[in-house]
């Protein structure tokens, strides 16, 4: 790796004031990402402000009814935590299905939101690539693109956020708690990520300096009906090629409320809400879903080796809504593909 | 205040020399002091600096798992994390496990259990399957299957080591009944 210089933040104001007084410098939480991008040389800190043992690492319940998930609580206590388990299933599921053990255990949920794309040209320095150096020119269209985004992309980029958890926070719509120079302030979990347009180098709306501090759920979690979908290349431990989270609330068999979020199709998490407002005062029936599925990805564009990602989100999205209507997945330690 | 590891910067044209602090890692028991480099990862100190070479370099990017060590008690890969960043931490490696003369349950399980062809893997299934067990969440051959699964074996040994798990797994089990 390259020089860099390093400290150890003691608190927030600390963190943030220690990251202004450095040009180029960045937060560090458990670095899964950002110590590999450093290694590839995509990303170049001049100055590493570690984050991961400040004290926003507790689950705790919040007065409006809801949870809050401290930013440097790892991705395997939050997914094992036991009212998250209890009262987000959809969120412990997502999270057992990203990465492995190993990798929950070091990542923080602050740092899983700012994790970066998987996009094979936003990690080869040697070809163009504009989320990586803005105005090269984007690699992946016209190229290998079997990983890279169907919804919401632009000429200037193709590529899709990674994230699992993402995914079903898309569903859940926190409120994510930021501190930075000028202060503090919270951004609602839809605003938090961008699509590329013609700034694909900017991944979410923080402003220069600005740490999340947490995530607060609200209390609706969708306990009874969720699912975490989850379609990769192998079983387990790869990138979702398509991924869904679903939160349906239920009168019988009529759908009352729904929440539908797609992964690894889009440049952020892909929340649909229009096609939520569809599935509402709905049956719950095959017919439902695949109108609401065919909704989905009506606007869905294919670059070539990633055509078959709109004929796979259309299936998974059936799949997922019939799973979660029948309540068929629950929560657990472990995510065993959701079937 | 931030503690702040860092060098003067070089004068006359000259390469900077390389900037290195104490960094104070406890080690299988032992507390120690490197001079290390901010980038060094948590597996070249071990490997380089504190001469334990039984945690392995794969792909150095979190991809494999054989550098799976334990971090007070929990796994990481150790590739992916800077030493600086684990002052006051537990840090357990293989040879932290157990010794020739005394293997570990898992140590002995995946000699018994001919849990590996080239070795090369070992200590990070190892490492990675004490944490496991630390953890306590996997029961059935799925749930060690898909816990193990961030630990890859290039020689296709994933039978042995399942039993070799799934063994100590369940005598784990009975012990806490």
């Amino acid at each position: 790796m390259y020089p860099f210089t390093y400290s150890r933040a003691t608190d927030v104001a600390d963190a943030v004031r220690d990251k202004a007084g450095h040009d180029g410098s960045a937060y560090v939480g458990g670095g899964t990402n950002l110590i590999d991008l450093m290694k590839m040389n995509v990303e170049q800190p001049a100055h590493l402000v570690n984050v991961a043992k400040l004290p926003l690492s507790k689950i705790e319940d919040l007065p409006n009814g809801g949870l809050r998930l401290g930013a440097t609580a790892t991705n395997s206590d939050t997914a094992w935590n036991e009212q998250v388990k209890a009262r987000y299933p959809v969120l412990n599921q997502a999270i057992l299905a990203g990465a492995s053990p190993q990798l929950r255990n070091a990542a923080t949920n602050g740092g899983n939101l700012m994790q970066r794309t998987r996009c094979y040209y936003f990690y080869d320095i040697a070809t163009p690539c504009n989320k990586r150096e803005p105005g090269s020119g984007c690699s992946a269209i016209g190229g290998f693109n079997r990983v890279c985004g169907i919804l919401g992309t632009s000429e200037a980029c193709i590529a899709t956020h990674p994230s699992d958890m993402c995914v079903a926070l898309a569903a859940l719509a926190p409120t994510v708690r930021v501190s930075g120079p000028h202060g503090e302030r919270s951004i609602a979990f839809e605003d938090f990520h961008r699509l590329p347009g013609d700034q694909p180098e900017l991944d979410n709306t923080l402003t220069e300096g600005e740490l999340i501090t947490s995530l607060d759920l609200p209390e609706k979690g969708f306990a009874k009906h969720f699912a975490y979908l989850k379609l990769r290349d192998r079983h387990s431990y790869a990138f979702a090629l398509v991924s869904v989270a679903v939160g349906l609330e239920m009168d019988g068999d009529t759908i009352t409320e729904a929440r539908l979020a797609l992964g690894g199709v889009a440049h952020k998490p892909w929340r649909d809400q229009s096609a939520e407002q569809l599935l509402k005062g709905q049956p719950a029936t095959a017919e439902t879903f695949g109108r609401v599925a065919a909704h989905v990805v009506a606007n869905a564009v294919g670059r070539g080796s990633n055509d078959f990602k709109i004929e796979l989100a259309r299936r998974a999205i059936v799949r997922a809504l019939k799973q979660a209507a029948e309540g068929q997945q629950v929560a657990g330690d472990v995510y065993l593909g959701g079937q | 205040m931030s503690q702040l590891l860092t060098s003067a910067p070089a004068s006359g044209g000259l390469p900077a020399p390389v900037p290195t602090s104490p960094v104070r890692l406890t080690i299988n028991g032992q507390t120690q002091t490197l001079q290390l480099a901010p980038w060094t990862s948590l597996l070249d100190a071990l490997r380089e600096y504190a001469h334990l070479t039984g945690t392995k370099k794969g792909c150095d990017h979190g991809q494999c798992g054989a550098c799976t060590v334990l971090v007070n008690g929990r796994r990481i890969n150790s590739c992916l994390t800077l030493a600086v960043m684990h002052e006051d931490d537990d840090i357990t490696t293989i040879e932290g496990l157990g010794t020739p003369d005394n293997l570990s349950p898992l140590q002995q399980a995946f000699v018994d259990h001919d849990a590996f062809q080239c070795g090369y893997c070992t200590p990070g299934q190892i490492c990675s399957a004490q944490g496991l067990l630390n953890e306590g969440r996997a029961h059935s051959e799925a749930e060690i299957k898909e816990l193990m699964s961030g630990n890859l074996c290039r020689c296709g040994a994933y039978v042995g080591i399942l039993d070799a798990v799934k063994e100590v797994v369940d005598s784990e089990g009975r012990q806490e009944k």
